[in-house]
């Protein structure tokens, strides 16, 4: 199992909030939105260094998505900021209609997904907002793993021509992906080669994948371990090359298994390489208060989980 | 520019372009469309300062956004007799495989349209973002945009037209067409507007009333005044005192031609209301 360490833990999204900084400063083009939580999404750094390119647009996320849309006519390329829930079931139709059938290129940055935005609650923990974006036509969906691939994520999504729905979080999380990593939409990142079993995992799960490999190896089961920063569109080659070779997989997410990377992956799967796979997600439930690891362990979401997982998976084949 | 008479005949044209449209496919919202008919042919013909061809971005021309892109009929055919795109295309209208969707969208590549607009609400956010990105340009031309007054009633434009008044979005001439009509009925029987002059000078905005929307030179007189308002800090809103139905005897004053097209009978008296001018499509 290949080593991975981290200096410090460190929240995904303080590195949009870097990676749009830097677009502040190389992309005149570049300009932001949010809806009253600057703070919250780390764009105080844009803002002053931009601030005719910045536009509070107060708690009117629906007016945001709009404005957002009407800003690419004129060749800016927004990048909207707000929590997930906010960022994608609120304005629905506003992005349906006026981004993605409209094709504007308009970046959707979305903190706070999942469960790990902890006591909060279900208000805010968003789990469909992958199956919602996944299902526009034309629409990317990322969903980064750490600050460094956050940052490189924000940076690269400006130079792609169309719609974009990243997803971070709130938590402080290991920061083990290079400061330099070249990041390229819909390619997976091969974390660990191995032979038994595929781990395929997006945004927080991708360390717990990784702690699930080394405990796994310590058991005599040889991992693939693979981050899925982009669930769509979805590198379906790079997953059934891997599974050609296990022969099954485990999906991990911080999202409902309804709508999320490990359906994605089912279908691919079915449609070309029929194999076991075991999915590591949220059972159709809403979420509750709590702190960030408390409800990972209680709804799943954490690298027992992955390990049980993956021997259910193996015993499958 | 083109003198009175022209813009008359042009707008009969239109008209006569709109029944002959929603009649042939036995669909599409000719009320509405009748009721805006001056407003477009003056914008496209007299008001907008616009480029040749058509440029995605609009830079160094005026723009427009349709919010109620219900009334789609009037817009093909007043883009289409403004040169975007050939008028014979308005006989694909609503048909597979057309450019000329039910309701207006960029999605297939139709010249003249810069956003998707169907479900209500959506276009004044819209415009206001178009307006932002020509004060980021350095681009002195103006972005129109107009509105149902029932589409009122979705709650996005409050958010839209509060943000633009703190924000200062002087560049911008949005039009209500006030007719006072929606689908279930009248304005006042299905959700009433309330004093909507009222609504928007206390929200911060310049205000300005066209009492005679379908009289042409009434409606140039009108987005002219709104063009002299522009640039002083507020943004601008017109309201359009229109009848639904205009031109059409038996369509006017009701919501009952709100969504429906007319049969072969109903065709030809509509048509003999409003003569050929410029040629059919």
């Amino acid at each position: 199992m290949k080593k991975y360490t981290f200096e410090k833990k460190i929240d995904t999204r303080s590195g949009f909030g870097a990676g749009l900084a830097e677009l502040g400063r190389t992309n005149e083009n570049v300009v932001a939105l949010c809806a009253d939580l600057t703070g919250s999404l780390k764009m105080d750094e844009f803002k002053n260094e931009n601030p005719e390119r910045f536009f509070q647009v107060g708690i009117a996320e629906a007016n945001m998505m709009g404005l957002a849309a009407g800003l690419t006519v004129g060749g800016k390329i927004p990048f909207t900021g707000t929590f997930a829930n906010f960022s994608t079931g609120r304005v629905y139709d506003q992005i349906r209609q006026s981004i993605a059938y409209s094709g504007k290129n308009v970046k959707i940055c979305a903190s706070h997904a999942g469960l790990t935005l902890g006591e909060d609650g279900a208000t805010h923990q968003i789990l469909e907002d992958i199956g919602l974006m996944k299902m526009l036509p034309g629409m990317t969906v990322i969903n980064s793993c750490d600050y460094n691939q956050t940052k490189a994520a924000t940076i690269a999504i400006a130079d792609h021509d169309g719609p974009v729905y990243l997803r971070f979080g709130r938590p402080a999380v290991p920061n083990f992906t290079p400061a330099d990593q070249k990041f390229e939409i819909g390619k997976a990142v091969m974390l660990n080669e191995g032979t038994d079993v595929t781990i395929v995992a997006t945004g927080h799960l991708v360390w717990e994948a990784i702690q699930a490999g080394e405990k796994l190896a310590e058991e005599g089961i040889s991992a693939e371990i693979i981050n899925i920063h982009t669930i769509k569109p979805l590198d379906e080659e790079a997953i059934l090359k891997s599974v050609a070779k296990t022969g099954c997989v485990v999906t991990a997410e911080e999202h409902n298994f309804l709508g999320g990377l490990g359906e994605s992956v089912a279908r691919t799967l079915t449609a070309n390489h029929p194999a076991p796979q075991e999915i590591v997600a949220t059972q159709d439930t809403f979420g509750e208060s709590g702190t960030p690891a408390q409800l990972m362990e209680k709804y799943g979401l954490n690298s027992a989980s992955i390990i049980e997982k993956a021997k259910a998976a193996i015993s499958r084949k | 520019m083109p003198d009175t008479q022209q813009l008359k005949d042009l707008a009969t044209q239109v008209r006569r372009d709109i029944v002959r449209m929603v009649h042939k496919v036995n669909s599409g919202h000719p009320g509405g469309s009748l009721g805006c008919t001056e407003f477009f042919v003056a914008l496209y013909n007299e008001v907008m300062e616009l480029n040749e061809g058509f440029d995605m971005n609009g830079k160094g021309e005026d723009v427009f956004f349709l919010s109620n892109g219900h009334i789609s009929p009037v817009y093909y055919s007043v883009l289409a007799r403004r040169g975007y795109f050939p008028v014979e295309e308005l006989n694909t209208f609503r048909l597979i495989d057309s450019r000329l969707q039910g309701h207006p969208t960029t999605h297939e590549g139709l010249p003249g349209i810069r956003i998707a607009s169907g479900s209500l609400g959506q276009g004044m956010s819209v415009a206001l973002g178009a307006a932002l990105a020509k004060k980021l340009n350095n681009d002195d031309h103006l972005v129109y945009s107009l509105h149902g007054d029932g589409e009122l009633q979705e709650g996005q434009n409050w958010e839209a037209i509060m943000y633009a008044a703190a924000n200062k979005v002087d560049n911008i001439i949005a039009t209500v067409d006030y007719n006072k009509q929606q689908i279930d009925g009248s304005t006042d029987d299905v959700l009433p507007l309330g004093d909507l002059r009222a609504k928007f000078e206390a929200f911060g905005w310049e205000v300005l009333e066209v009492a005679e929307g379908n009289n042409i030179e009434a409606v140039i007189a009108g987005l002219k005044e709104a063009k002299t308002k522009t640039g002083n800090g507020k943004p601008v809103v017109v309201l359009m005192h229109t009848v639904m139905g205009n031109g059409v005897d038996f369509m006017m004053h009701t919501h009952a031609w709100h969504g429906k097209a007319p049969n072969d009978e109903q065709l030809a008296i509509a048509l003999e209301q409003n003569p050929e001018t410029l040629g059919d499509y």
